[in-house]
């Protein structure tokens, strides 16, 4: 069975914000709660980089270890899903999630934050399978429909990978190859000297 | 004479043995920076940023180890949870404390305090009073007294509840009532949690501020102790209105991990202040659950006293009055003060509660 995986590829990402829009519109995902986000490191100086962010799924989910109430399951692709029926909101995984994946629709006093929401990698939840409820909760179901997540299929650069692990590594096994693979022959150093 | 001599001798040797350790360190550490009066520095570490295959240091990788050390960049998301990190690296460390020393030690040390509490109780039984009870009693707790103790006993059990649901129930309860049944369960032991907690964080402030005067550190409490609170020898030590024992509970318990689990609770209730960073929110989350289970383990004790321990003593915190023959025996300095005082003790028949039944007409309209 295939892993399911991201992998942006900072060499290419020029964050034009596309996934973030795609997945926002496709999953109809409310105002403040962001499944996926864009980073971008060194910002406005010269070789910054932008990585797209969203849930890794993550083999050995640290949400799923630290959640109360045990929502969390992992999918036969590997895809990190979680229930919202059983979820009380609690904030524990968004404080152990190293990519600050988990969201919530609220931010309020005494704890009161609402259903925790992320990324499903397009795979729905445990509802049934394009059911409205699935739609309301968890978004749509691509992964059913023989689909990747529509973030990466809608990458102009091809920067944001997603799909069976093997493949994704595959890939970017291939650019790494043609770009040359050691650092200093290409990128910051060639182009700019050792001292600069 | 001689012997004088000798001792002289003796402290010289020890003089120039300290004085050549003292050289042979001083000497061992400046010696080898004397490479630094040939060379200059920057011969010595090599230039700041040396590029080669072994030592690759490259503004592109610092920027991704700066990245996996939890620096942060720009991002134009926004949202209450929308962070500008890439990758955060106290998650996983608080990971391992939740789900290793703080459920496993932390359930081991509740288990071993209730095992150690009913071995002690199943080897001495109850601590009775001695003479019996003389059936005259003083007051010991004021109705506002009592109220605030039942108000912050009360929700200090509820509150011990649902937090240890919510750290051990994925444990313990999952397997019993299934995942949505403690779903269901947890959803409401953590509103629970979440509202009742800073209404006994009142309760506990003012217990501090109401009863610190009672439990002063005196020389008594020395006595006290050294005798051990009279629980090994079966001798009754001295005690004001509070023993030595009630005092470690008191500045231990109710003020030290009161106070922490009060201000680490606040941080953890209120998200929307916004400066609880996950740092701090996850740091958070160890020090008040390993304070609160600290706290309980404390408590079982506490209320083992107060209850099935000792005779005589609930009723001081139930109606306020306790037996003449119970003050005496425990907190002998407090009655003598009280008798100097003025109070009369007064027979239990004379009580409100023991007073036969009034005539309807005089009771109610």
């Amino acid at each position: 069975m295939a892993r399911m995986k991201f992998l942006c590829d900072a060499e290419r990402c020029i964050e034009c914000q596309a996934c973030v829009t795609a997945c926002k519109n496709e999953h109809e995902v409310p105002w403040g709660v962001n499944r996926r986000r864009v980073i971008v490191m060194n910002d406005g100086k010269p070789g910054e980089k932008a990585v797209s962010v969203a849930c890794m799924h993550c083999t050995d989910a640290p949400c799923a270890a630290v959640c109360p109430v045990d929502c969390f399951y992992t999918t036969a692709d590997g895809i990190v899903l979680h229930d919202k029926d059983l979820c009380i909101g609690c904030g524990y995984c968004f404080y152990a999630c190293p990519f600050g994946a988990p969201q919530y629709p609220q931010q309020s006093a005494f704890g009161v934050r609402g259903k925790m929401d992320k990324c499903t990698f397009c795979a729905g939840g445990p509802e049934e399978v394009h059911s409205q409820a699935e739609l309301t909760k968890y978004g749509t179901n691509r992964v059913e429909e023989g689909k990747l997540p529509l973030c990466a299929e809608m990458c102009s650069t091809k920067a944001l990978l997603a799909g069976d692990g093997d493949i994704v590594a595959d890939i970017y096994r291939k650019r790494i190859m043609t770009r040359g693979g050691r650092p200093q022959t290409w990128g910051w150093q060639a182009a700019y000297g050792q001292d600069a | 004479m001689q012997s004088q001599t000798q001792a002289m001798k003796a402290s010289r040797r020890w003089r120039s043995m300290l004085w050549s350790m003292l050289a042979i360190i001083v000497l061992a550490m400046a010696l080898p920076s004397v490479g630094y009066l040939v060379a200059d520095a920057a011969q010595v570490y090599g230039p700041e940023r040396d590029f080669s295959e072994e030592m690759s240091s490259n503004p592109r990788s610092e920027m991704w180890r700066d990245a996996r050390f939890g620096q942060g960049g720009m991002t134009t998301q926004t949202g209450p949870y929308v962070t500008n990190q890439m990758i955060a690296n106290i998650g996983e460390n608080w990971r391992q404390v939740r789900t290793g020393p703080m459920t496993t030690l932390g359930g081991w040390f509740l288990i071993g305090v209730l095992v150690l509490i009913s071995l002690f109780f199943a080897f001495t039984g109850r601590s009775r009073i001695e003479e019996g009870r003389s059936g005259m009693t003083v007051v010991r707790w004021k109705g506002y007294e009592r109220f605030l103790h039942w108000f912050t006993a009360l929700s200090f059990v509820v509150l011990a509840i649902t937090g240890l649901s919510l750290l051990f129930g994925r444990y313990v309860l999952i397997p019993v009532v299934g995942h949505s049944g403690f779903a269901g369960y947890a959803q409401a032991a953590m509103y629970v949690h979440n509202f009742l907690g800073p209404a006994f964080s009142v309760g506990v402030l003012l217990m501090i501020v109401l009863w610190a005067k009672h439990n002063i550190p005196n020389r008594t409490d020395v006595e006290w102790f050294k005798q051990g609170g009279g629980i090994v020898g079966g001798k009754h030590p001295s005690a004001g209105k509070m023993n030595g024992g009630e005092k470690v509970w008191f500045w231990g318990g109710v003020f030290t991990l009161g106070l922490i689990v009060i201000v680490s609770g606040f941080i953890l209730d209120f998200p929307n202040w916004g400066f609880q960073t996950r740092e701090i929110m996850a740091w958070s989350q160890s020090i008040h659950a390993i304070a609160a289970i600290i706290w309980i383990g404390f408590f079982f004790g506490h209320a083992y006293i107060g209850t099935l321990g000792t005779e005589g003593a609930l009723e001081g915190m139930t109606r306020g009055r306790v037996d003449t023959n119970w003050a005496k025996q425990h907190h002998d300095l407090w009655y003598e003060d009280l008798i100097a005082n003025g109070e009369r003790p007064v027979p239990e028949s004379e009580l409100e509660g023991n007073k036969p039944a009034q005539p309807a007409s005089q009771t109610g309209h």
